[in-house]
């Protein structure tokens, strides 16, 4: 066993932990589709699926198995390479993503030092989902859906990575897991709030949930981008989603709510505990708020968003440089 | 009580004055609308002076034609195969006119009236449609209701009207084909450019399978980005020839079908149709059978509204809200369904009376429900109805003004939206509406939000109503003593043989109306809805002409919505409130 070296043992550990992350994460995804209905079931004076197993608790079994078997259909008139690329990207580029989440001090995928600017990438390569299946399908109600994509991702991705970039300049790193020994004190919720609420709601955005869900919009565009798509592609893209809100829900859990730190409870439990109420509020703005129209998203992105992010850019280096000056002279 | 029909009118005296006595001939209908037979050469001339006339007919309420060709009692009416009668409705003397316009089968041809009311324009392509009538001038005279590739013209006497009659329909795949081709959407046909030096428009078909379309509607946009730049609705999808069928059953047996006009409007649907029918047969009703049926009535706009309301919220994004609304329209059924025994289409009004007495404890479930609703309307205003989105994408939205409206004929909360307080059961209270104590409630801006704001502020009034309904429901029998009722009251049929034979007659073939021509406005619960019925003295109708709101309310929609994007659209469609099948009848 002369192979197994210390560094074959961390490796193999590693990628151990990342299968394992991966499989939680999926797993976890996928069962959202069912916590999200029994949760809209609870606000909407309705049940909810609760026929298969306790609470219908197995009724992902029962959605995966039809997804599963269904024809895996590819209409005739759509553009076959990058028909089959959307879907794919829609749940692989966020789900990439996860390697930068430091869940606990021990556990984590990796330890980047660019740590958050991947996940911009990623988000950025996500946008290709939805423009590949708007323009692939050949179908109009696809294209306006990836029109509205192009046009939301530019509207949000800009104050996006400014409203980090205050967090960044604080932790000093564009390591997450600087950022989150950064907050042993004060969760950056509370320094940076305004960053906290602009990346809250460019996140939305770049999962495509309700409010911001335009380029699906169901009442306007029946079902958006995936309009042609069915059986597993589609699934992917269903899945897709929700690794967005667990991903967003973490993200926003490691930047300003402080990561695992948290008395009493494991680290752990405390990571699990914050990401679960994000993901409870991502749900229940779907069930409360009506969309508005997405020329009136754009320009509260640009005209509101923005200009927000700056300011609190501006103003967080000038405290950070001010800090850094008075330590120089101290 | 049926006053000689047109000598009470001032308007008979302006048009006589104006054009000459012999210019006209007037015909007796045992409703109170003034109608005048005119000349076809003199007609556009006759229409212009009332459209201008001082306190003017602003609105072309109603558009049709009869084929008179089998029709026996027509006594002192000028000879006519085929009869195009317009209806016009002035909002300032409250009152109608209807001029008619005898054809014969060897020209049946009229010049088109789109430059006096542009409404005109889709009740002159029915018309072609169903009856074949050419209107000279017309920019787009082809199918509206029927499928494009349609042959023949149903409404006339002398097409068919049971499927045993027709040769059995086959659709193989290559006339599936050539249906579908013929749906295809030709940009030209419309006046319309494919694109500019720029750029490419899109054209896309909005329906008539689209989860807002709200029902079998297709709507054709032609787009620049998401920009409205001209629209095209199309309908006809839910067309199921309601008013041919009103030729094949009794008087009776065609209450059902008047229930799925509306389909939402339950027993609202049956009070225009009986009302028609009683005028008819003279038949005046208690005072319970009244107050029985405003109830009712009342019931089934509250359930209508409470719908609007969920989808409208659901149209634009808010997906919560309809379910609670679902839950407060459940709890209407179940006092509808205590009362009729049916939830959405009961039929349970009669020629005259109601079905059934009211049951034993009706008053205790009247109540429960007139204590529950309030609350909840407040609790929609405050939580979705004041919500910043959805007053943005709302106000302002899809706005148009009373002359608008009124040109375009529209009714009910669309127009009380504009600021017109008019209101048929105030205006020309019905069924004993007279009696009631309620306010009609208006708004100004015209927008997509005040038609929601005005049908919220409806509900209350209708709440308002039934309770009224409920303190002081008149004792008495719930069907008329009169040998039309249908059917007829039973007590005395074992005890006399003429009741007996009379009872039998009415309950087999269904009950005989007197020859004449009458009808019945009503404010539903989209806008006013009418029946307009001719009698040949059978126990079938002649004609039933259904007049209703949706119909004129999507003709409207191009002139409004050019120029806006398509969320705005969806915005617009929710707020019309209306079904297909009360378009397409």
């Amino acid at each position: 066993m002369s192979w197994l070296t210390p560094e074959v043992t961390a490796i193999l550990l590693g990628v151990v932990k990342a299968i394992v992350i991966l499989l939680v994460v999926v797993i976890s995804a996928a069962l959202l589709s069912w916590v999200e209905r029994r949760l809209l079931g609870l606000w909407q004076d309705r049940y909810g699926p609760n026929r298969v197993g306790p609470f219908g608790a197995f009724q992902l079994g029962a959605d995966m198995l039809k997804m599963f078997f269904k024809e895996d259909w590819t209409p005739p008139f759509v553009d076959k390479l990058t028909f089959w690329l959307a879907p794919a990207i829609a749940m692989s580029a966020l789900l990439i993503s996860f390697a930068i989440i430091p869940i606990t001090p021990t556990w984590g995928i990796s330890d980047l030092n660019i740590g958050i600017l991947l996940f911009f990438a990623m988000a950025g390569i996500a946008v290709y989902a939805v423009m590949f299946a708007g323009w692939s399908s050949n179908n109009k109600y696809s294209l306006l859906g990836g029109l509205r994509s192009a046009a939301q991702t530019v509207a949000y991705e800009v104050f996006m990575g400014l409203s980090v970039m205050g967090v960044v300049a604080v932790a000093g790193s564009f390591n997450m897991r600087d950022i989150v020994a950064a907050q042993t004190h004060v969760w950056f919720i509370i320094p940076q709030f305004f960053g906290f609420v602009t990346f809250a709601i460019a996140g939305v955005a770049v999962a495509h949930r309700s409010p911001f869900d335009y380029p699906e919009a169901e009442q306007e565009l029946a079902a958006g981008y995936h309009t042609e798509y069915s059986g597993l592609k589609w699934g992917m893209f269903f899945v897709g989603e929700y690794v967005g809100v667990v991903l967003v829900s973490a993200l926003l859990v490691t930047l300003f709510l402080g990561g695992w730190h948290g008395p009493f409870l494991p680290p752990i439990v405390w990571f699990l505990l914050k990401t679960g109420f994000f993901i409870m509020m991502f749900i229940l703005l779907r069930a409360a708020l009506p969309r508005p129209r997405y020329d009136q998203m754009m320009d509260a992105g640009w005209k509101v968003c923005l200009p927000l992010t700056l300011v609190n850019l501006v103003i967080t280096g000038a405290v950070v440089l001010l800090h850094s000056g008075a330590a120089h002279a101290g | 009580m049926h006053k000689e029909s047109g000598t009470g009118h001032s308007v008979v005296g302006e048009l006589q004055a104006h054009f000459g006595e012999d210019a006209f001939v007037l015909q007796a209908t045992k409703d109170d609308v003034p109608t005048l037979w005119v000349a076809r050469e003199k007609l556009l001339d006759v229409l212009r002076f009332l459209r201008n006339v001082p306190k003017p007919y602003v609105m072309l309420y109603d558009l049709s034609a009869i084929d008179e060709r089998l029709r026996t009692h027509r006594q002192g009416l000028p000879d006519s195969d085929f009869t195009v009668f317009y209806h016009l409705l002035s909002i300032e003397r409250n009152s109608d006119i209807r001029i008619k316009v005898a054809l014969s089968a060897d020209s049946l041809k009229l010049p088109t009236a789109l430059a006096i009311w542009p409404n005109a324009n889709w009740y002159e392509r029915e018309v072609w449609d169903l009856f074949g009538i050419v209107f000279e001038g017309h920019p787009h005279l082809t199918r509206l209701l029927m499928p494009p590739t349609w042959q023949g013209h149903p409404l006339r006497k002398d097409y068919p009207a049971r499927a045993t009659e027709f040769d059995p329909f086959m659709l193989d795949a290559a006339k599936q084909d050539a249906e579908q081709e013929a749906l295809r959407f030709n940009p030209e046909e419309w006046g319309m450019k494919r694109g500019n030096n720029e750029e490419d428009f899109m054209f896309l078909n909005l329906g008539p399978n689209h989860p807002s379309a709200h029902g079998a509607f297709r709507i054709v946009l032609q787009l620049d980005g998401e920009e409205i730049v001209d629209c095209v609705p199309d309908i006809g999808y839910h067309h199921r020839g309601a008013e041919k069928m009103a030729e094949r059953q009794s008087w009776h047996s065609y209450i059902p079908y008047t229930d799925r006009i509306d389909y939402l409007g339950g027993v609202m649907n049956n009070l225009p149709y009986v009302l028609s029918v009683e005028k008819l047969a003279g038949i005046e009703v208690p005072d319970r059978v009244k107050t029985i049926r405003v109830m009712m009535s009342e019931f089934f706009r509250i359930a209508n509204h409470l719908l609007f309301l969920g989808t409208y919220i659901q149209d634009i994004g808010g997906m919560t809200p309809i379910f609670f609304m679902f839950t407060d329209r459940q709890k209407a059924y179940d006092v509808i369904e205590a009362i009729t025994g049916f939830r959405m289409h009961p039929a349970w009004f009669r020629i005259g009376g109601v079905a059934h007495d009211l049951p034993k404890g009706w008053d205790r479930l009247v109540r429960q429900f007139v204590d529950w609703m309030p609350k909840r309307l407040d609790e929609y205003v405050k939580a979705a109805l004041k919500n910043s989105i959805l007053k943005a994408r709302t106000i302002n939205v899809a706005q148009y003004n009373t002359e608008e409206a009124l040109a375009w004929g529209v009714t009910g909360p669309g127009l009380r939206a504009t600021g017109v307080e008019y209101d048929l059961r105030k205006a020309r209270p019905y069924s004993g509406f007279e009696n009631f104590e309620f306010e009609v409630p208006i708004a100004h801006n015209g927008d997509a939000y005040d038609r929601c704001m005005v049908r919220v502020e409806e509900m209350r009034q209708s709440l308002r109503i039934i309770r009224q309904c409920l303190d002081n429901m008149p004792a008495g029998p719930y069907k008329a003593d009169h040998p039309l009722t249908c059917p007829p009251p039973k007590e005395r049929t074992l005890k006399d043989i003429d009741t007996l034979i009379n009872h039998f007659l009415g309950v087999s073939w269904g009950p005989i109306m007197p020859a004449g021509e009458t009808s019945q406005l009503i404010e539903a619960t989209k806008g006013i809805n009418s029946y307009y019925l001719t009698s040949d003295g059978s126990t079938m109708s002649y004609r039933t002409r259904i007049r209703t709101p949706s119909f004129t309310h999507l003709q409207q929609i191009p002139s409004v919505i050019r120029g806006s994007m398509i969320p705005d659209l969806i915005a617009y469609l929710a707020s019309i409130d209306f079904v297909m099948a009360d378009v397409d009848r």
